[in-house]
C-alpha cells in the first residue's frame, strides 16, 4: 500500500491539487492498480529491446523553417490565455 | 424515404438524382436529433446553422452540375477531441469547457475538402479516458438500444449518434479500444486504423504512441469510404506514413483466419461466445480457412497498456496548466493573488475529473525516479514481445478474429466505482494499440436487444484486407 506521504509526493510532481479525502482514495485506488500491473515483473525481458513506436521509424526530418501565420491567427492563439500583455502570454514569476 | 437511414453511397446517388437536396437531408438529421437527443445525449455542441449553410453550398454545386465528391453533403458528427475551426472543442473536460478550436485537424481538412457536413461535436469520456462514456464532464451518453446501459467509450457520442441515426457517420479516436468497444456496444462498424495511417494533427493527445483517429459507420463499405478520405501522410504529424502500395487481389477462398486461443477464455459471456462461434462458422462457409494460433503474451497486454498509456497521459496532460488556454483560476476575480505553483495545483484540481487525475497520478508514479525501470521500461519491453507475438502469428495467417469485449453493454453505474473492473472491458482491444495494428468491430448479432460485435485484426497498413473480409461477411449476414 502506498503511504499518504508517497501519494502527496506524486501529486506534487504531477502539479495536481488533492484534498485530504482524495489522498486517501488515491492511496486505495493506486495501490489496487499497482498490484494488478505487478504481474509484468514475472516476464523475462533480459534480451528484449524496449518499443516506443510500433514501427520503429527513425529520424523523420523536415526543413527547419517556421511556418508563416497571419497576425490574426497569432492574436487568436494568444487570446486563449488568461493573462496577456502586448501580444505576449503573461506568466507568473517562478521565483518570488 | 427515411433519409437518416441511408448509407454514404445511397446519399450520393440520391443527391445526384435530385431525389432530395442536401438541405432536406440535413434537416432530416436535425429533426431526428431534436427527437432523440434528449434521451441519448450524444452531442456536446451542435452546429445547425453552419450545417445548413454548408448544405446550401452543396445544393448549389449540384445545381451547377459540378462534380460531387462521394462524401459531398454527407452529414457527420466529430468526436469532441478533434479540432474543427471555430467550434468549441472540450475533449469532454471542464478544463476546456470554453475552448474554441483555432484551426482544423488534418482529418477535418480532408473531410471538408470533400464537402462533408458537420452536424456537431460528439460526447466522450474526458480526454478519451474511459470505457463507458460515464467520465464525460458533460453528462452520460446512453445506449440507443437500451437507455439504462452505457454506449461504451470513450467515443460514446460518436457511436450512439450513428446508431440512433443522428448522423450518417462519425469520427472517433482509439487509444485502447475507444472506437471498437462503443461500436460493438451500439451495433455499428468502427475501425482503428494502423498507427500512422491517419494523421493525429489536431487530435487532442491522450497517449501519443497509441492514439489513432478512425471512422464509425453503419456499414463496412461506409467505413472504407471514410477511411480512404481521412488517411494519408501529413508533414505536421511525423509519425504518419505513406501507406505501402495496394494489396494483391482479395479472395475469400485464399483467406486464412487465425483464432488466438488466449482470446477464447473463460469469463466471456456464453452468449457472446455463441455469436462469435456463428461468425467463425459463417467465414468457414464462405470459404475462408480457420486456424488456431497463439499470442502467448496476451495476458500481459492490459498491465502493459496501463503503464504506457498512463505515463503518456501524465506527460500529455501537463499542458493543461492554466497558463496558455482553457480553464484557469487566473481568470477568476482573485487573479494575481496566486503563486505559480498555486495556479498549477488549483487549476488542475478544479478542471480535471476524477479518472483523469487517477491516471495522471499513476503515470507520474511509473515514470518517477526509482520506479521508471521496474514499470515503464519493463512495459516497453513487454510491448516488444506483444508486437512480436503478432508478427509470428501473421506469418501463418492473413487476419485474426476475436471478440471485441467479453460482455455486451453493461448498466450505467455498474463499473464506475471500481476502476479495475472498468479497465477489464478493454482486454481484447488494447493489444492492437500496443502493436500498432488495424482492427475493426463489426456487428454479428444481438443478445436480447443488445448488439455484439466481433473484431478483425490485420497486418500493419493492410486495412484493405480486414475491410474486404468484413464486407463479404456483412453481405452474407444481411442476406440471412
Amino acid at each position: 500500500m502506498l503511504s499518504k506521504k508517497e501519494v502527496a509526493h506524486i501529486a506534487k510532481l504531477a502539479r495536481l491539487g488533492l484534498s485530504k479525502k482524495e489522498i486517501q482514495k488515491m492511496q486505495k485506488d493506486l495501490s489496487a492498480i499497482l498490484n494488478y500491473i505487478e504481474k509484468l515483473k514475472e516476464v523475462n525481458t533480459k534480451e528484449v529491446k524496449p518499443t516506443s513506436h510500433p514501427f520503429a521509424l527513425v529520424n523523420i526530418m523536415r526543413e527547419d523553417r517556421a511556418r508563416k501565420e497571419s497576425p490574426e491567427r497569432i492574436s487568436q492563439l494568444i487570446k486563449l490565455s488568461p493573462q496577456r500583455e502586448k501580444g505576449y502570454i503573461k506568466v507568473k514569476s517562478v521565483w518570488t | 424515404m427515411d433519409l437518416t437511414n441511408l448509407t454514404i453511397s445511397q446519399i450520393h446517388r440520391g443527391l445526384l438524382r435530385k431525389e432530395f437536396s442536401a438541405v432536406e437531408l440535413v434537416q432530416a438529421f436535425l429533426q431526428r436529433i431534436e427527437r432523440e437527443e434528449k434521451k441519448i445525449r450524444a452531442f456536446i455542441t451542435l452546429s445547425e446553422e453552419s450545417a445548413i449553410t454548408q448544405a446550401k453550398k452543396i445544393d448549389e454545386m449540384i445545381f451547377q452540375g459540378r462534380e460531387l465528391p462521394l462524401l459531398g453533403g454527407v452529414p457527420a458528427v466529430i468526436k469532441d477531441n478533434i479540432l474543427v475551426e471555430g467550434l468549441r472543442c472540450t475533449a469532454g473536460s471542464l478544463i476546456l469547457e470554453n475552448y474554441i478550436a483555432p484551426y482544423d485537424a488534418f482529418v477535418i481538412k480532408k473531410l471538408k475538402s470533400q464537402g462533408v457536413i458537420i452536424l456537431g461535436k460528439a460526447n466522450m469520456d474526458e480526454f478519451a479516458i474511459g470505457s463507458s462514456g460515464e467520465y464525460s464532464a458533460f453528462g452520460i451518453t446512453r445506449n440507443p438500444h437500451d437507455l439504462e446501459r452505457v454506449p461504451g467509450g470513450s467515443s460514446s457520442g460518436s457511436a450512439a449518434a450513428v446508431s440512433a441515426q443522428m448522423a450518417c457517420f462519425a469520427l472517433g479516436s482509439d487509444t485502447g479500444g475507444s472506437i471498437r468497444l462503443p461500436a460493438s456496444f451500439c451495433g455499428v462498424v468502427g475501425m482503428k486504423p494502423t498507427y500512422g495511417s491517419v494523421s493525429r494533427f489536431g487530435l487532442i493527445a491522450m497517449a501519443s504512441s497509441l492514439d489513432q483517429i478512425g471512422p464509425l459507420t453503419k456499414t463496412v463499405e461506409d467505413n472504407e469510404i471514410v477511411f480512404e478520405a481521412i488517411k494519408g501522410k501529413d508533414p505536421l504529424d511525423s509519425t504518419s506514413v505513406v501507406p505501402p502500395l495496394s494489396l494483391p487481389k482479395f479472395q475469400i477462398s485464399d483467406l486464412k483466419i487465425g483464432l488466438p486461443k488466449e482470446y477464447f477464455i473463460e469469463g466471456i459471456n456464453p452468449e457472446v461466445r455463441e455469436l462469435i462461434n456463428l461468425t467463425i462458422k459463417k467465414f468457414e462457409e464462405l470459404g475462408a480457412k480457420i486456424e488456431e494460433i497463439s499470442l502467448p503474451h496476451t495476458k500481459y497486454a492490459l498491465p502493459t497498456y496501463y503503464i504506457i498509456m498512463t505515463a503518456e497521459v501524465s506527460s500529455n496532460l501537463a499542458r493543461y496548466d492554466g497558463i496558455k488556454y482553457g480553464f484557469s483560476i487566473e481568470r477568476g476575480e482573485k487573479k494575481n493573488t496566486f503563486s505559480l505553483l498555486d495556479v498549477y495545483l488549483q487549476t488542475r484540481e478544479k478542471g480535471l475529473g476524477e479518472e483523469v487525475r487517477r491516471r495522471i497520478m499513476l503515470g507520474t508514479y511509473v515514470l518517477s525516479a526509482g520506479y521508471y525501470e521496474a514499470y515503464y521500461l519493463q512495459a516497453q519491453k513487454v510491448r516488444t514481445l506483444i508486437r512480436d507475438d503478432f508478427r509470428k502469428a501473421f506469418e501463418k495467417v492473413d487476419i485474426i478474429l476475436t471478440p471485441v469485449s467479453p460482455t455486451p453493454a453493461f448498466k450505467i453505474g455498474e463499473k464506475i466505482k471500481d476502476p479495475l473492473t472498468m479497465y477489464l472491458s478493454d482486454i481484447f482491444t488494447v493489444s492492437l494499440n500496443l502493436a500498432g495494428l488495424p482492427g475493426i468491430s463489426i456487428p454479428c448479432g444481438k443478445i436480447g436487444k443488445l448488439p455484439v460485435g466481433f473484431q478483425l485484426i490485420g497486418k500493419p497498413f493492410q486495412e484493405k484486407m480486414i475491410l474486404e473480409a468484413g464486407k463479404i461477411f456483412e453481405r452474407a449476414y444481411y442476406e440471412l
